[in-house]
């Protein structure tokens, strides 16, 4: 993120990365219109039964989010190697814990026979 | 960088104070990293609260549900508006990166502030709306967790948008100098996640809300 440590030769370089970072913002603004009018417009307009369009907008989510990580934060496993991989252990603890604690919750909503989730 | 003869207490101290940012670059990474530690814990305190609010769906006792409550068109365009500061934010960033000066980056910091309140004020509308429909936080577990996810992101918002504002200040009182270069590096990365933890928000309690 910080100004590389060159010095004046590299003018022309350094107008090539910006015009490459510039376009990678333009493509993530793109591309993160697309996935969040497309589940806005499923839920709007699709006759679809509930579950497969839940998990529609999960995969469109999803989507945008590694859009919003590779083109605005400009994460990947060649440059900011280290913070990717934080990144995708935060993940899985993420992860670990929701899938469990909905998985414990809905178990729990079954066997006591509390309304189970719409 | 400051005059040695006269102790200035008005700035901080911290790695980046070594040089400017090319000496103090090795610093200024491990500043960054360790405000990606941080944003990694704060991601784990919204996925917890993400999951007491999906464990929490069902339990509206009676009260008003997703379908009554949620101002879908507005969600979308407080969407658009943080999506649009995403943007503006990364021009700052490249603003700073590339040297286009104070008065640009200044104008695309202005710009992610603006958008920033403009989502802070279309939301608070929606809450008082959703109060008025009876959608008040302890009407129910739903509504509760409800208001502990959504205006948790909300002040987030607020306080990236105060730190926002500090940080223009800051520039007008010192110019774009080493400490505040840093700050507008960590403010463009809390901003990129908030925006993240939004696109969460409006996929699993708007839009499945609606399903």
């Amino acid at each position: 993120m910080m100004a590389p440590a060159g010095d004046g030769a590299s003018g022309a370089s350094r107008g090539l990365e910006e015009r490459a970072e510039l376009r990678s913002y333009g493509w993530g603004l793109g591309l993160a219109l697309v996935l969040t009018v497309t589940p806005f417009a499923l839920v709007h307009w699709a006759a679809m039964p509930g579950l497969p369009l839940r998990g529609l907008i999960g995969v469109f989510a999803l989507a945008q989010v590694i859009v919003h990580l590779r083109f605005f934060l400009q994460l990947g496993f060649g440059k900011k190697r280290e913070i990717t991989l934080l990144l995708l252990f935060s993940a899985l603890l993420l992860l670990i814990m929701l899938a469990g604690t909905i998985w414990i919750m809905a178990s729990l909503a079954t066997r006591m026979a509390l309304p189970v989730q719409p | 960088m400051s005059d040695a003869a006269m102790p200035d207490f008005t700035r901080r101290p911290g790695p980046a104070e070594r040089g400017d940012d090319e000496d103090g670059e090795a610093g200024a990474q491990s500043v960054l990293v360790g405000f990606w530690l941080f944003l990694m814990s704060d991601a784990i305190i919204f996925g917890m609260v993400f999951a007491t609010y999906v464990t929490s769906t069902a339990a509206t006792a009676g009260g008003p549900g997703p379908h009554a409550l949620y101002d879908i068109p507005s969600v979308a365009l407080q969407t658009v508006l943080l999506l649009a500061s995403s943007f503006t934010v990364g021009m700052a960033s490249l603003a700073l990166k590339y040297r286009h000066g104070a008065p640009r980056l200044i104008g695309w910091l202005l710009a992610t502030l603006a958008l920033g309140v403009a989502f802070l004020g279309l939301e608070i509308h929606d809450f008082q709306a959703m109060a008025a429909k009876g959608g008040s936080p302890s009407r129910s577990g739903f509504l509760s967790a409800f208001f502990d996810l959504v205006p948790l992101h909300g002040l987030h918002v607020a306080g990236g948008s105060i730190w926002l504002a500090c940080l223009i200040g800051q520039m007008a009182m010192y110019g774009v100098d080493a400490p505040v270069k840093l700050g507008i590096l960590r403010l463009v990365l809390f901003w990129h996640f908030l925006d993240i933890v939004w696109i969460a928000i409006f996929s699993v309690v708007y839009l499945a809300g609606m399903t």
